[in-house]
């Protein structure tokens, strides 16, 4: 018999939040947006780029790739609900010399496609660009949806870079440099209003490469995708309390950067913390735990901000988030425990 | 056009056969009984059917030779020998340390040698975007897709059979190699495909079904596949005979892996040969 989830008593105090959408916006009430920034950067990528191709199973709309093929209709293929073929016929196009930006979301294509992406594409390096909605816990929907696994599962695949950009600035400026990567990529994508934060500062995107986005003496914040964000959020929460916390931002999850990383822990020995939108398992705290243990970088402290290893609540976002740590609110109670 | 000294359909598949056989006897081992099985198809596919160059299997000119079942390896290499793509020579490496004719099909070893098949269910999914490809650059070189029986268990294999009727791949030939044996068994008891016709039919394919060891008809359902003006993916579904040429092989207990005594392999080429003569 299977199991049933014990639901808990609701707070008669608080408001019961509804689930939204299938793909609610991380951005706040009063957060500045960028509307589809995947898409745009890729219409502007095929201005120039002829080889340039889109395919989908069936969730165009739900990846932004509609943008393209309402732009570049002949270079569009619909490939059906059929996310094994999608990445199959994707290798069949990279190998007569095209470039296929494929997407679907991170849960069916960490989950069901592995085998056609490890042995039909990334075995033989072939350039195919694989972009995916909903990753980690981007959706209330359940864990259908919410890709928790979708870095550890592809971390074990030889040759594939990883990609967790941040916001709508990092997407955009990710979108032409995999596609002059000559192997295959996985890069999470966040769509619909995406927040835009990092042009705040002094900030580029480079593949393979982690930025310092703020310095700090108390606390090193490394963190990858929208929980970059939210280690921003924190640090500035914890400004009021006189904790002085550095984010150290990671989008290029494999090969990790790991010469800015080990300078960063070896500046100053700091509590060390790892943030990010994925299962504590497999994830940026596992492969920068490794890195600093394998290099003898040991901190003071070393922490994980991560979603526990378990199938995830069905829920409203923002509920979900503060129940499993990752808001800037849950972050900064955790900080301030962790220092004493 | 063959040269008009050039050998035969007949003896190509024969030395195709042969070449296998020595394969086997080097390794000890090998999927011969696939090999000898398949023989006539490729024979008909590599000196018939498909347009290539020996001395540039890059050329992208070419027609794409696509072997979805890995381990038919053995078989794909004796082709490529026999097509002299690869020298003769190297038969004597096969499966060895270092070779470029490892166990498996893969891409990244072989000239010639378009994927990578040991897990099985890849090839039609590959050929189905390799066909769009060639569409868009508005190419006239043709796919063809070697795939087994067996993987048509599998479900990429209709994913991509309904797509490839979808976008009605007229530059697509898939060949079943129906030899009704795999890995637990017979293949229609592991899972039944029949009627296997049908199916394709229904998927919006241009259907065959020809005596995969019968050359005449294996060059008419080519010739056929490749000039049909309907605008459909074409299938030919191949029957054949395991460890076809070997008499003393093809009267075996049949299995997926058929085992083959280390005298043995010098007695199967007398076989070969003797029926040659015959």
């Amino acid at each position: 018999m299977s199991r049933k989830k014990q639901i808990a008593a609701t707070d008669p105090n608080r408001p019961r939040l509804t689930t939204s959408a299938m793909i609610a916006s991380l951005a706040g009430e009063d957060q500045r947006i960028s509307p589809a920034p995947f898409g745009r950067a890729l219409v502007e990528l095929g201005r120039t780029r002829p080889e340039i191709l889109g395919l989908t199973a069936d969730l165009a709309k739900y990846t932004d790739l509609h943008i393209f093929a309402q732009a570049y209709p002949d270079r569009f293929y619909q490939m059906g609900m059929a996310e094994q073929l999608l990445m199959l016929a994707a290798a069949g196009l990279a190998h007569e010399g095209f470039v296929p930006f494929v997407t679907t979301y991170a849960a069916f294509a960490s989950r069901r496609t592995f085998d056609f992406i490890s042995q039909g594409i990334a075995e033989e390096g072939l350039p195919v660009k694989i972009c995916c909605a909903l990753p980690g816990l981007t959706t209330g929907y359940g864990p259908s949806h919410q890709a928790t696994e979708d870095l550890a599962i592809f971390r074990g695949m030889p040759d594939l870079v990883i990609l967790d950009p941040c916001d709508a600035l990092d997407i955009e400026q990710a979108v032409p440099q995999i596609a002059a990567h000559p192997g295959p990529v996985y890069m999470r994508l966040l769509r619909g209003n995406v927040p835009l934060v990092l042009d705040e500062y002094d900030y580029r995107f480079e593949l393979g490469r982690a930025k310092l986005l703020r310095d700090g003496a108390d606390v090193l914040l490394i963190s990858s995708g929208f929980m970059t964000m939210r280690a921003l959020e924190t640090a500035k929460l914890l400004a009021g309390d006189r904790v002085d916390v550095a984010v150290l931002h990671c989008p290029t999850i494999k090969p990790l950067d790991t010469a800015t990383i080990l300078q960063e822990v070896r500046r100053k020995p700091r509590l060390v913390i790892v943030a990010e939108n994925h299962s504590v398992i497999g994830g940026l705290g596992e492969a920068v735990a490794t890195l600093l243990l394998t290099e003898g970088a040991i901190p003071p402290r070393f922490r994980q901000v991560a979603l526990p290893d378990a199938f995830l609540d069905a829920g409203a976002l923002p509920t979900l988030h503060e129940r499993y740590g990752i808001s800037a609110t849950a972050m900064a109670a955790r900080i301030k425990a962790w220092l004493g | 056009m063959p040269r008009p000294n050039a050998p035969s359909l007949a003896e190509r598949a024969r030395n195709i056969r042969r070449h296998a056989l020595r394969m086997g006897e080097v390794q000890g081992q090998g999927y011969i009984a696939q090999a000898l099985g398949i023989a006539d198809v490729l024979a008909v596919a590599w000196f018939h059917a498909l347009r290539h160059r020996p001395d540039d299997p890059d050329w992208e000119g070419r027609d794409r030779f696509l072997l979805s079942i890995g381990h038919y390896a053995i078989a794909f290499y004796a082709g490529l020998i026999e097509a002299g793509v690869i020298p003769e020579s190297e038969i004597e490496t096969y499966g060895t340390d270092d070779s470029r004719l490892p166990m498996s099909g893969m891409a990244a070893y072989t000239p010639g040698m378009e994927m990578s098949g040991g897990s099985l269910g890849l090839g039609l999914g590959i050929a189905v975007g390799r066909c769009l490809g060639l569409k868009r650059k508005a190419s006239d070189s043709i796919v063809l897709n070697l795939m087994s029986d067996g993987e048509l268990d599998e479900g990429p294999t209709w994913e991509a059979a309904m797509s490839a009727g979808h976008h009605k791949l007229d530059n697509l030939i898939c060949v079943v190699d129906v030899n009704r044996m795999q890995a637990d068994g017979v293949s229609t008891g592991v899972l039944n495909f029949e009627p296997l016709a049908d199916k394709w039919t229904a998927f919006g394919w241009h259907v065959q079904r020809v005596d995969g060891n019968d050359i005449p008809a294996l060059v008419a359902a080519f010739d056929a596949a490749r000039n049909t003006p309907e605008p459909k993916p074409r299938v030919i579904i191949c029957d054949t005979k395991m460890a076809k040429g070997v008499p003393f092989l093809e009267t075996r207990e049949k299995s997926h892996f058929l085992r083959v005594e280390a005298h043995e392999w010098a007695l199967a080429l007398a076989a070969l040969d003797a029926g040659e003569r015959a």
